[in-house]
């Protein structure tokens, strides 16, 4: 699995990150995870509102710190 | 785009037909028009219609959505509709004085427009309108 978190790197960026870091250890899963932190990437996927979270190339979340229960979801 | 504390959030996202008559050209030229000055962020209405992912996400997490409609046929409109965007501002090129297929799209007729757009989501900061 790969997740991406979209985002500049504001604080709401860093916390959707930690946050994906804490579901995955939870999960037990395989995933890779980066940080896409350059506009030109980020705005080619067609996101426009950070931050954003990315899971095998979809994007499933734009401009929201997502709860734990919210990003388990979108992994699972 | 809005930017706070190195973050997207919240922008107005501007969504124009940019149809093949010439007020679609016009509401093309007005998204445009509008992005360089600062006022939002004009986005791909096709990307919509089309269910790319980023763009229907990124719309939806919007503070503000305007679409630009150059004729009453409305596709920018039913495209938003369609992709269950809610509460988004509108204007229509038509609705101006401005008659399809008899409309220049001169720097004037475009800034006309955009004045109309400008005006619209000026209420909606003021809390006159959803847009």
């Amino acid at each position: 699995m790969k997740i991406e978190v979209l985002g500049a790197g504001c604080p709401k960026c860093e916390a959707l990150a930690a946050g994906v870091r804490a579901a995955v250890e939870k999960l037990g899963l395989d995933a890779e995870i980066t940080k896409v932190t350059d506009i030109i990437e980020i705005t080619s996927r067609g996101v426009m509102v950070t931050p954003a979270l990315v899971v095998d190339g979809q994007v499933k979340s734009c401009g929201r710190v997502l709860s734990p229960d919210e990003i388990q979801g979108m992994l699972a | 785009m809005a930017k706070h504390n190195n973050c997207f959030t919240g922008p107005t996202l501007l969504f124009a037909c940019s149809g093949a008559a010439d007020v679609g050209e016009v509401a093309d030229l007005v998204a445009r028009q509008l992005t360089r000055d600062g006022v939002g962020k004009m986005s791909c209405l096709a990307g919509l219609a089309g269910r790319v992912d980023g763009i229907l996400a990124s719309t939806q997490a919007a503070e503000r959505v305007l679409a630009i409609d150059g004729c009453d046929m409305d596709c920018g409109r039913q495209v938003l509709e369609l992709a269950e965007v809610e509460g988004f501002g509108h204007i229509r090129v038509t609705d101006l004085g401005f008659e399809k297929g008899g409309t220049d799209a001169t720097d004037d007729t475009v800034a006309k427009v955009a004045e109309k757009a400008w005006s619209l989501l000026d209420q909606a900061d003021n809390g006159e309108d959803k847009a």
